[in-house]
């Protein structure tokens, strides 16, 4: 029967009906629920990683133990796992190994817009890029096949648009992939220099069979409907393409985006009078296509920036003058209304120590989570973001540029999750290179932006069995920080005073700004407060924090109570007694 | 078939993922090609979102864009002014009449556009108003917002009640069927 799956969930079934053991990955919009899904099954092993570099590497031991493994990750993220990438394409597999990576165009949840093709063609692995859920699954699903017969990690390469969207899938069953015996191969996995030269020229080998087979397989397929207009397009592109133009083109659809065909290319071509490249972010496809001395155009009508729709291929269309079909009619224009970025919800427990960063004109090194909403107005309490744990190396490199100048007025903040991620070896290098410098660690006890996931100091596993849990007091110590405090980011005056008093010493210190994330399930809400409007003086002291649940009304500041969780931040602010408890 | 595109509004949080859900379900059912666009991530923290549900004979893009939409439904006012241009000409926007304050109004930065939806019924546009909130706190929960209003566009979508109910069984966990119920029936009748 057919199911409605997002892509991520089709994903999660591919590989697990292609036999999958074992999937250890880092959470990262927009591919987070690949291994969410994966943990229902309990017949494979499934985990949160710390890092990306960590899940993949763990995927290779089990690929080197004989059996079939996958990691999930965000574009970024594969950036942090870049390193096993490019020796695994060395070394190649045992059992199957699939790496997905998420690409974020439009930067819906990231950083960046960077296009992780370049890492299949500089890491010289196959790359597959399904175009919905249904494709997401049968690529998943035959990865793991392709990733054996070829002796190479596969990447199957997801966008927010497939990961994100639902469509119908037929699923079939699952495969059974026994653990093939283990057998030492030193010349095959340790890639020492006298092996790893070997090796390369049987990756090259790899190279040209992959793109034999390329040219003749399923992920790649022409649509010839004899027309004089040849489109070459990949991924979201496609359903794009065909939404506006239908059957009224030729089309070239391609699912293996490394390597690329080259004869299916050259056929395609000279059977169209205009040949256009349609691809989301780089000109890959396009720069192969004239590499091979084919005229196309592609980022000249199509930009490299952003996502794209329908309707930017239909005006694209339009202006060539070709026949885009009906035109849609708007009913009218939206007229323009106020922004409404996202925000740090009410009662966030990061809300109180950006308070007293900001109130303080503390400079302030971010990082990667649900705090880079610190950045927003009113609090505008952030001076940098960069990468995972690039907030704690950049305070030491910062504090060593000013010659000790901004020492005491300076902080790093990081999560919880993050920390763990990539914080600690910038603490050591902050305590090994006696660096002056004092992090904060916002320990909201979870993985907060991409949806609630443990880690390593939640003392939870994925499966949310109990686990063993970080002491991040004495890891901090052990790492080389003798002045290691907690606070109660809920407690406006204790914050200050740590705060004032850790800048104040000469030597690096680390801040614990402890408080579970009020969304958490165990979280329970406290009674709402109310804005006394006899005492209330409409001195906006309250409105300061950018809390979404106090608003000024009628001149007076107001509480929502159907938004208010008691944190009691606002209270402690109030001059005149104006709030409280109803 | 046309495909019929919905457009499904609101501020991060109010639940229009598991609207979505429900009409996906609805839909698949009724043996339409469907395709459902979610958001997960950043602007699930109070922002604006947007999620699309297309279905048809077959359908192949995602998304809804400029013009093409034949439902938007807001769960908040300022969100249904926000993608009004989203409408096809004839298109019906049924919108809670809640006024949630962006972050930027409440700090001051802009103002919170006065009788947003009867400009908007100026211009032109088709649009059934009408409050969401009481009728979910009726039916046991303020978050129940989203069941009432996906009931009240039940009413115009050519499914029959009872097929809508039974997705919502599929859908809603059973611990929150009964008020559900509740809250789609007010919505449906409302």
């Amino acid at each position: 029967m057919k199911k409605l799956l997002i892509g991520n969930e089709a994903v999660a079934w591919g590989l697990y009906h292609g036999g999958l053991s074992v999937i250890s990955s880092y959470p990262g919009t927009p591919s987070t629920e690949i291994t969410e899904f994966l943990s229902k099954h309990d017949d494979i092993h499934t985990e949160w990683a710390p890092n990306e570099k960590v899940a993949c590497e763990t995927a290779f031991g089990a690929s080197l133990a004989g059996v079939r493994s996958a990691c999930a990750m965000k574009h970024v993220g594969l950036n942090v796992a870049a390193d096993p990438l490019f020796t695994l394409s060395y070394t190649g597999v045992t059992g199957g190994m699939v790496i997905c990576v998420a690409d974020d165009p439009a930067m819906h949840s990231s950083q960046n817009e960077q296009d992780s093709r370049h890492y299949a063609i500089a890491s010289k692995v196959p790359m597959l890029e399904p175009a919905d859920s249904a494709e997401a699954y049968a690529f998943a699903r035959s990865a793991f096949a392709l990733s054996e017969e070829y002796d190479t990690p596969v990447l199957l390469r997801m966008c927010t648009r497939i990961a994100h969207s639902q469509c119908l899938v037929e699923m079939g069953e699952r495969e059974d992939a026994p653990r093939k015996a283990y057998v030492k191969q030193p010349s095959k996995y340790i890639m020492m220099p006298a092996y790893a030269k070997a090796k390369h020229p049987l990756v090259e080998e790899r190279t040209e069979k992959l793109k034999a087979l390329a040219e003749n397989c399923a992920y790649n397929r022409v649509e010839d409907r004899g027309s004089d207009i040849g489109i070459i397009t990949s991924g979201c592109s496609y359903l794009y393409v065909k939404e506006v133009l239908g059957d009224r083109v030729s089309i070239l659809k391609i699912g293996m985006p490394n390597p690329l065909p080259e004869k299916m290319i050259r056929d395609f071509a000279a059977k169209v009078k205009k040949l256009y490249v349609i691809e989301e972010l780089d000109p890959v496809i396009e720069n192969h296509v004239k590499s091979l001395g084919i005229d196309c155009v592609g980022k000249a009508l199509f930009s490299p920036v952003g996502e794209f729709s329908q309707h930017s291929i239909r005006e694209a269309f339009r202006k060539e003058g070709v026949d885009v079909g009906e035109i849609p009619e708007a009913q009218g224009t939206a007229p323009q209304v106020p922004g409404r970025p996202p925000m740090m919800c009410a009662g966030c427990p990061h809300r109180g120590m950006f308070y007293t960063l900001a109130k303080n004109h503390i400079t302030v090194l971010g990082d990667i989570g649900c705090y880079t909403l610190g950045a927003v107005a009113p609090l505008n309490a952030l001076d940098s973001t960069l990468c995972m744990g690039a907030s704690v190396s950049g305070i030491h490199g910062f504090n060593l540029a000013t010659g000790g100048e901004t020492e005491g007025k300076t902080v790093a903040v990081i999560g919880d999750s993050t920390f763990m991620h990539s914080g600690m070896t910038g603490l050591v290098n902050i305590a090994y290179n006696a660096s002056n410098s004092t992090v904060i660690i916002l320990d909201n006890s979870i993985t907060g932006m991409t949806g609630h996931q443990q880690n390593p100091t939640t003392g939870y596993n994925i499966k949310g069995d109990p686990a063993a849990k970080v002491d991040l007091e004495a890891l901090c110590k052990a790492l080389g920080i003798q002045r290691v405090r907690v606070v109660d980011p809920y407690n406006l005056k204790e914050c200050e005073q740590a705060v004032k008093e850790e800048l104040a010493v000469a030597e690096p210190s680390v801040i614990i700004s402890r408080r579970p994330c009020v969304l958490l399930k165990y979280v329970k809400p406290k009674a709402p407060l109310k804005v006394d409007a006899e005492k209330c003086r409409a001195c906006k002291r309250c409105m300061g924090l950018g809390c979404p649940a106090i608003s000024m009304k009628e001149g007076k500041a107001r509480i929502d109570r159907t938004l208010c969780v008691g944190c009691g931040v606002c209270e402690q602010l109030c001059p005149f007694g104006a709030i409280g408890e109803e | 078939m046309k495909t019929t595109n919905v457009m499904i509004v609101g501020v991060g949080g109010q639940g229009s993922l598991l609207a979505s859900k429900l009409l996906g379900n609805l839909l698949t059912e009724e043996g339409y090609d469907v395709k459902v666009s979610e958001v997960h991530g950043m602007s699930q923290r109070g922002g604006s979102v947007v999620t699309y549900v297309r279905y048809g004979d077959k359908v192949y893009s995602p998304i809804v864009t400029e013009g093409e939409c034949d439902y938007i439904i807001s769960f908040e006012k300022l969100e249904a002014a926000r993608y009004a241009g989203c409408l096809r000409k004839g298109g019906k926007i049924i919108v809670n009449t809640q006024q949630i304050d962006p972050m930027p109004v409440i700090t001051g930065a802009a103002v919170y556009p006065e009788n947003v939806l009867e400009t908007l019924k100026e211009q032109g546009f088709d649009i059934d108003d009408f409050d969401a909130l009481s009728p979910a706190m009726e039916a046991g929960s303020a978050k129940a917002v989203n069941i009432v209003l996906m009931g009240h566009f039940a009413a115009h979508s050519g499914i029959s009640e009872e097929k809508w109910l039974a997705a919502l069984e599929r859908t809603v966990p059973a611990k929150f069927l009964e008020m559900n119920r509740k809250a789609f029936s007010l919505g449906f009748h409302g």
